[in-house]
C-alpha cells in the first residue's frame, strides 16, 4: 500500500524540478514549456491522490479540466514560440531582453 | 439516477455573451472582406445587451446554480457592469488604434469578448474549478490578443514573457488550490469556509496551500516581488492591449482576491493578511521609487500600476468587509483611469510613432492646450490630489487601513504617494513648462477619439465631486452598514 504522503512528496519533486527547470534553464524556451506541463502534471498527481484518500470524485473532475485547458494552453504557448523564433531566428531565453528598465 | 436541469437564469448574461461571441467568431470571417467595421459594432452591441441584461435583473440576494459552482450577488453584477462599461471604453480606443497601426483584424474583438467572458465567470465562481476556468479563459485570449501584432519584436516577446509567467502563477495557484483540497475535502468555497469553521481543517497544510494561493494572487496582481512581467509586457505590448490588460481584468483579479480570501478563506484571515501586508508594503515602495526613473510613459505607469495594487492590497490587508470594499472602490477607480491614460497615449499616437515617452508630451500646452489639461486630470487624480476622484480612493483604503489597526502600513502609504506625486508632476512640468525646438503637431486621430479621452478624463474630476455613490455600490455590495 502506498500511502498519501508518498504521492504528495511525488508531486512536490515534480513541482520542484519544474520551477528549477523555469528559472535555471537559460537556454531553450521549449524546456520552459515542457516545465510549465510538468509543473501541471504535479498539480494533478496531487489532487488525484488527495481525491482517492478522501474518497471524493471532484478532484478527478478537477483533473480532467486542468489537462483539457493544459493542452489548449501548450497551443497558444507554442504558436507564440514560433512568432518569436520567427523574428530572431533562434530561441535563447538569455536573448528575449529588449524590454528592460 | 436522475439529470436535473440546472437553474440557468443566474447566469443568462454569461450565456448570451458566450453565443453572441461565438456567432461573431463565425461571422467575422466571413465579414472580414466585405465590411470591416461589422465586427467592432457587433461587439460594441453585444456588450451592450450583456449590461443591459444585467442591470434589468440586478439582484440584492445571493442565487447560487450548477450545483453550487456559480454564484450570482450583488458584487458580481456591480463588477460585470463596470467590466462591462471599461471593455466599451477598451474596445473603442483600440479600433482607431488598430486602424493607425494598419492591424485592425475582428479577431482583436472576438478574444476580447472572450476575454471579457473570463472575466464574468471568475467574478462569479463559487468553486475552485469555475474559478480556475474563468482565469484560464482569459488569460488564454490575452495571450493570443498581445501577440496579434505579428511583425513587432517587441509584441512577440511581451506575449512570451507574459505566457511564461503567467502559466507559472497559475501552475502556482493550482498547486494551492489542490493542498487546500486535501485539507479541506472540497472545492465549493462556501463548503470549505465550513470546514474551516468546523476546524476539521489542518491547519498545517492549510497555511502551505495559502501561500502558493498568495503567490499566484499576487503575480495575477502584478504585487512585488511577483511584478517583473508588468512594465515589460505593458511596454512591449501594443498600446491598445496595454489599455486592455491595464484594466478590466485588474477588476476580475479583485473578485478573485475577494471569492478564494473572503467567501473561501475568511477564517483563516491571521494565515494570509501577514502575507498580504508584506506584499503591500514591497508594491507601494518598490512601485514607486523605480517609477521615478522612467523615461517611457508606458513603463512609468506600469509601475505606478504596481504601487496602485499596493493600495489595494492595504485595503484587503485590512481584513474586514470594509476595507474589502475600499480595494473594490479602488480597483475600480484604476480601472477607468487606466482607460483614461492608455487612452490619451493612443489618441496621440501615429503610424510608426507610438507618443508614449515622457519626450513627447514636452510643451503639449503650446501645441495643444486641450489635451494637455486633460491629461493634466489624468496625472492629478493619478497622484490623488484633490478634488479628482483618485484622492478619494485613496483615503477610503487608508481609512479603512487605519480602522483596522494598521496605522504604520497607512504612514507607509502616505509617504510613498508623495514620492509619488513627484512623476505625475514631472509629467505635468514637462507639459507646460518645457518648450519643444520644432513644432510638432499634436492632434488626436480623430475629433471622436479627442472628444472620447476628453470625456473618461472629464469623469474624473465629476466622479471626484460626487464620490459618495460608488463608495456606497461598494459598501452595499460587500454588505457593509454605513455608519453616520
Amino acid at each position: 500500500m502506498i500511502a498519501l504522503s508518498d504521492y504528495l512528496l511525488f508531486g512536490a519533486v515534480l513541482f520542484m524540478i519544474s520551477l528549477a527547470g523555469i528559472f535555471l534553464n537559460r537556454k531553450n524556451l521549449i524546456i520552459i514549456l515542457m516545465c510549465i506541463e510538468l509543473l501541471l502534471l504535479a498539480v494533478n498527481t496531487n489532487l488525484v491522490a488527495f481525491s482517492h484518500y478522501l474518497n471524493d470524485v471532484q478532484g478527478e473532475i478537477f483533473v480532467f479540466f486542468i489537462l483539457t485547458v493544459a493542452a489548449a494552453e501548450a497551443a497558444i504557448g507554442l504558436a507564440i514560440l514560433v512568432l518569436v523564433f520567427r523574428h530572431r531566428k533562434h530561441i535563447t531565453v538569455d536573448d528575449l531582453d529588449q524590454l528592460k528598465g | 439516477m436522475t439529470f436535473e436541469v440546472p437553474n440557468l437564469a443566474p447566469a443568462l448574461p454569461e450565456i448570451v455573451l458566450l453565443t453572441l461571441t461565438s456567432f461573431l467568431l463565425i461571422a467575422d470571417t466571413v465579414w472580414s472582406k466585405r465590411c470591416a467595421h461589422c465586427t467592432y459594432w457587433a461587439t460594441q452591441i453585444t456588450l451592450l445587451v450583456v449590461g443591459w441584461l444585467i442591470v434589468s435583473s440586478f439582484t440584492t440576494q445571493t442565487v447560487v446554480t450548477f450545483d453550487g459552482s456559480f454564484v450570482r450577488d450583488t458584487l458580481a453584477d456591480v463588477l460585470k457592469l463596470f467590466i462591462v462599461a471599461t471593455s466599451i471604453g477598451i474596445f473603442l480606443f483600440s479600433r482607431e488604434y488598430l486602424l493607425q497601426q494598419r492591424s485592425y483584424h475582428g479577431e482583436f474583438f472576438v478574444l476580447g469578448l472572450y476575454g471579457v467572458l473570463g472575466m464574468f465567470v471568475m467574478v462569479s465562481a463559487y468553486n475552485l474549478i469555475t474559478l480556475y476556468l474563468g482565469l484560464e479563459i482569459m488569460s488564454l485570449a490575452l495571450y493570443a490578443m498581445i501577440a496579434m501584432q505579428r511583425d513587432s519584436q517587441k509584441a512577440s516577446e511581451a506575449a512570451m514573457k507574459y505566457f511564461v509567467l503567467g502559466a507559472l502563477a497559475t501552475g502556482m495557484m493550482l498547486y494551492g488550490m489542490s493542498m487546500l483540497y486535501g485539507a479541506t475535502g472540497t472545492l465549493e468555497l462556501p463548503k470549505i469556509a465550513q470546514v474551516i469553521a468546523s476546524g476539521h481543517a489542518d491547519q498545517a497544510v492549510l497555511a502551505f496551500s495559502l501561500v502558493f494561493i498568495v503567490i499566484g494572487l499576487a503575480f495575477k496582481l502584478g504585487a512585488v516581488p511577483f511584478h517583473m512581467w508588468v512594465p515589460d509586457v505593458y511596454h512591449g505590448a501594443p498600446t491598445a492591449m496595454t489599455l486592455y490588460l491595464a484594466s478590466a481584468p485588474k477588476i476580475a483579479a479583485f473578485a478573485m482576491l475577494y471569492r478564494l480570501l473572503w467567501d473561501g478563506l475568511q477564517l483563516a484571515l491571521p494565515d494570509w493578511q501577514g502575507m498580504l501586508i508584506i506584499l503591500s508594503v514591497l508594491s507601494l515602495i518598490v512601485g514607486t521609487v523605480i517609477a521615478v526613473v522612467q523615461t517611457n510613459l508606458k513603463r512609468l505607469l506600469a509601475y505606478s500600476g504596481i504601487s496602485h495594487m499596493g493600495f489595494v492590497l492595504m485595503g484587503v490587508a485590512a481584513g474586514d468587509a470594509e476595507g474589502f470594499a475600499a480595494a473594490m472602490f479602488y480597483i475600480i477607480i484604476y480601472a477607468i483611469t487606466s482607460v483614461a491614460a492608455f487612452g490619451m497615449i493612443i489618441a496621440l499616437a501615429r503610424m510608426g510613432h507610438e507618443f508614449d515617452e515622457i519626450e513627447d508630451f514636452k510643451g503639449l500646452n503650446q501645441r495643444n492646450p486641450w489635451l494637455a489639461a486633460m491629461m493634466l486630470f489624468i496625472m492629478f487624480s493619478m497622484a490623488g490630489i484633490p478634488p479628482f476622484i483618485g484622492f478619494w480612493v485613496k483615503l477610503a483604503v487608508i481609512e479603512a487601513a487605519v480602522n483596522a489597526g494598521l496605522l504604520w502600513l497607512a504612514i507607509v502609504a502616505v509617504i510613498t504617494a508623495v514620492i509619488g506625486a513627484f512623476y505625475y508632476l514631472r509629467v505635468v512640468k514637462v507639459m507646460y513648462f518645457d518648450t519643444v525646438e520644432e513644432s510638432k503637431p499634436a492632434e488626436p486621430i480623430t475629433r471622436e477619439l479627442g472628444f472620447a479621452v476628453s470625456v473618461v478624463s472629464g469623469l474624473l474630476l465629476i466622479l471626484g465631486l460626487f464620490p459618495s455613490w460608488i463608495l456606497d455600490l461598494c459598501y452595499r455590495s460587500l454588505g457593509v452598514t454605513v455608519v453616520g
